[in-house]
């Protein structure tokens, strides 16, 4: 059970995005002197393959701010909805280096690589910067719980239950932000604050 | 006193308008607003608010020439599904519509709803309609 931290602050008149997650103090010796420093929690490394049959890795979003939810092809409930709201992000951000949107199906065994790509063309997504994955089921589960979101259960009539959340994640590959993606409201939140965290100077990481 | 009495005169020539609307037109409001409630529950996160649809995966519901050309058929789409490739709006869509487990009644209200919302407009689908195309389903 991850312990959500929430920090809210305001510096210099300018918003700050929380930084949610477990975190650690680390004490390490700075030129000889010992120096308190922060670890937060960041999603693991992970590997599958996008609509267009690439191997896409956590290596693969090095230095990119993204948008990550968990979904399937043909799900009837939640997901068109969120679909429908997460084009909204994708035409906003399109044509923004070091952007990207990663959705995982949570059913590889339908969402096969030609069928995600059939998906991304229906729903009129071309190019890099909108990724669906798919890979091992297990790997994709697990990696959820990574995200702070529900972790998808099948159900006995074998119907996937999963909640509708995007996330979103820094360069450092920590979680800035949940929202509801069956929100439009959320979804509006969420395109702010990615412009929030395009603002945000890159840290000077003492190491 | 006078405008007190046109006053009186055009409130009670509401009232009479009121009580006179047709019975018909009574039915439709009737289907209409409850159609509307299904439709929010049962297709609006596929179809959308407006029925715009999605891209080229879920097909609108703006396309009054579709909805005429298909109107005895659509119960039977709503009940057991629609699979296949199907033309509305000028785009192809080849996806499939999974039964709605809607009621017979209710696939009357929210037909009702569909067919005179989003720019469309064909009246009342009766429940007697929807059984009558329901005994001829493919």
């Amino acid at each position: 059970m991850a312990v959500l931290l929430y920090a809210a602050c305001k510096f210099n008149d300018k918003k700050i995005l929380p930084i949610y997650g477990n975190r650690q103090p680390v004490t390490k010796t700075v030129n000889g002197q010992t120096v308190t420093d922060t670890t937060y929690q960041t999603i693991p490394a992970f590997k599958f393959i996008n609509q267009y049959g690439d191997s896409i890795s956590n290596k693969s979003l090095d230095g990119d701010i993204y948008v990550a939810d968990f979904f399937f092809t043909t799900c009837p409930s939640i997901c068109p909805i969120m679909h429908r709201n997460m084009l909204q992000v994708y035409n906003t951000f399109k044509n923004t280096p070091g952007f990207k949107i990663i959705s995982h199906t949570i059913d590889p065994k339908h969402d096969s690589v030609p069928e995600l790509k059939k998906y991304a063309d229906k729903l009129g997504v071309a190019g890099n910067t909108w990724w669906f994955l798919q890979g091992n089921k297990e790997d994709t589960y697990k990696l959820s719980e990574s995200y702070l979101v529900r972790k998808p259960q099948e159900d006995a009539k074998q119907v996937f239950i999963h909640d509708g959340s995007f996330i979103l994640i820094d360069k450092q590959k920590r979680v800035r932000g949940a929202y509801d993606g069956t929100d439009p409201k959320q979804v509006g939140q969420l395109i702010d604050d990615i412009k929030t965290l395009q603002a945000e100077p890159d840290e000077v990481a003492v190491k | 006193m006078r405008s007190g009495i046109v006053i009186g005169l055009l409130l009670s020539g509401i009232a009479l308008l009121v009580a006179c609307q047709s019975e018909d037109q009574l039915e439709f409001n009737r289907y209409y607003s409850n159609g509307r409630v299904v439709y929010q529950s049962k297709c609006q996160n596929c179809h959308g608010a407006n029925g715009e649809g999605l891209q080229s995966l879920i097909p609108p519901l703006t396309d009054s020439v579709y909805l005429k050309a298909n109107k005895t058929t659509l119960a039977c789409y709503l009940k057991y599904g629609l699979k296949g490739k199907i033309n509305v709006s000028k785009k192809q869509f080849d996806g499939e519509m999974p039964a709605t487990g809607i009621a017979d009644i209710h696939l009357a209200e929210v037909l009702t709803y569909i067919n005179n919302s989003f720019g469309n407009k064909s009246g009342v689908v009766t429940t007697q309609m929807v059984n009558e195309d329901l005994s001829r389903c493919n």
